[in-house]
């Protein structure tokens, strides 16, 4: 893959900054998400995270499914702030 | 792992990785730094990225104004972008009592050279062009105050620091500190034992453990204040907008979101770091209040961290008495990060038997048992 290849579509990072980020030291997808910002936008990490968690592999000798994912933080889908503010129950 | 430092600091955040970096650059560089999770797991990085200078205590002003000088120039000294940028704080007042208390701290703040003025309603307005001003007395205005990014800065000092030889340990837990006679002799951790004469603990919101391995009681205890953050919007104002009457801040950040933090007087001491749905209705009815515009923006994640909070809302700093080579710089009462630079450069300068740019004596751990609180009245969150 090209190392231009944007990775994360909400933040704008190709996997040049993705491996910077791992040459920088991250061994985690909760690293690289502090460092690079890398699945903190709309999407919440939907699209990016899958790629980055098997770039992480390939770049610490681990299989994709031992990189631990990053804690999930509500709300589930994006929710208008009107909306939330209306919501009466609970 | 090493088996001797000159120092071993506790705590990766930004307290702990900005004490090496200062130690460091003073010529001491025979330092580890310990962190159970990884840089930015605690309070750095769950924190609400404002720097104020807005202070009611004299000490508060000093240390951070300090701070601002020193973040300014930060991301050239560390070679490394920590986006710091003056936007601002606009603290409004919600009556006339308030603004004649913001009104002395003004003068006490333009005494120690910060910039802050009362501003009017109108004023406030054009300083943040949709803020519903109704109701509104007025407000406290800091131009050079500002934001920076907490997890950046965070890396900032840490890389800076180990680039100078500092060593950092992540997923290494302090276990116990081994003291013999009245003094330090040296750190276990999860990895093995560290010989050392100096310990530090940058614990955050475990800074009362960390106390207790050394055989301290430390009078500070954690409490869990919840954020949340928008979809990133076109620009729209600059300040960090706070309350000292909801507790409410909420700021537009550089990617466009808009993220905005409230405390619970309710909240119990814990160690609890979980979102509630309550908080995001609480949340939600309080910004809108303020910024009835943003209606029907998006809120696309919440988060919570910890407040290390002690008895004054002052943090403490520096040796313990009965303890030589235990240093401490834990309570920030949820203003550490913003004063980082200055606190750990004087923490460095303390550790390397230097003389300090500001005396933090006052903020000593011995201050409790003398009664010597100074009460800081300006916290919000």
């Amino acid at each position: 893959m090209d190392e231009d290849t944007i990775i994360c579509r909400c933040e704008d990072l190709t996997l040049k900054d993705i491996r910077e980020a791992i040459e920088q030291g991250c061994t985690t997808l909760e690293e690289i998400k502090r460092a690079t910002r890398c699945g903190m936008g709309p999407c919440q990490g939907r699209t990016c995270l899958p790629l980055v968690s098997s770039e992480l592999a390939r770049a610490t000798g681990k299989k994709v499914d031992e990189i631990l994912p990053c804690t999930v933080r509500p709300p589930l889908m994006p929710l208008k702030l009107g909306t939330i503010a209306g919501a009466t129950n609970g | 792992m090493v088996k001797g430092a000159e120092v071993v600091i506790i705590g990766g955040g930004i307290i702990g990785s900005s004490i090496a970096y200062y130690l460091a650059k003073e010529g001491c560089d025979d330092v580890v730094i310990l962190e159970r999770e990884y840089a930015s797991w605690g309070a750095t990085g769950r924190c609400g990225a404002g720097i104020r200078q807005q202070w009611g205590t004299e000490m508060n002003c000093r240390l951070a104004k300090g701070s601002v000088d020193l973040f300014k120039d930060l991301s050239a000294e560390l070679d490394y972008d920590i986006e710091f940028a003056q936007g601002g704080y606009l603290v409004l007042a919600t009556s006339q009592t308030q603004l004649e208390q913001y009104r002395r701290n003004v003068v006490l703040q333009n005494s120690l050279g910060i910039p802050s003025k009362i501003v009017t309603p109108q004023e406030a307005r054009e300083i943040v062009p949709i803020l519903r001003t109704d109701g509104l007395p007025g407000a406290a205005y800091c131009p050079t105050d500002g934001h920076a990014n907490p997890f950046k800065t965070n890396l900032a000092y840490l890389r800076a620091a180990q680039r100078l030889g500092v060593s950092f340990y992540k997923f290494t837990e302090a276990k116990g500190i081994e003291m013999k006679g009245g003094r330090v002799r040296g750190v276990l951790t999860s990895q093995g034992r560290i010989e050392t004469a100096r310990v530090v603990n940058a614990a955050g919101g475990y800074s009362a453990q960390i106390g207790k391995m050394a055989g301290l009681e430390i009078p500070t205890y954690s409490e869990r204040h919840q954020i949340m953050v928008t979809e990133p919007l076109d620009h729209l104002f600059d300040p960090m907008v706070i309350s000292f009457t909801s507790g409410l801040y909420c700021q537009q950040v550089p990617p466009g979101s808009i993220l905005m933090g409230m405390g619970d007087p309710d909240e119990p001491h814990s160690h609890n770091i979980t979102s509630s749905w309550q908080f995001l209705r609480k949340m939600a009815r309080e910004a809108l209040k303020i910024l009835p515009i943003l209606r029907d923006i998006r809120v696309v994640r919440q988060w919570a961290g910890l407040y290390n909070k002690t008895p004054d809302a002052q943090p403490i700093l520096g040796q313990a008495e009965r303890l030589e080579g235990f240093y401490m710089a834990v309570g920030f009462s949820g203003h550490g990060f913003m004063i980082a630079p200055m606190v750990s450069l004087i923490l460095a300068r303390l550790i390397m038997g230097r003389k300090p740019p500001i005396s933090v004596e006052r903020l000593s751990l011995e201050r409790f048992e003398r009664g010597e609180l100074v009460i800081e009245p300006s916290v919000v969150g």
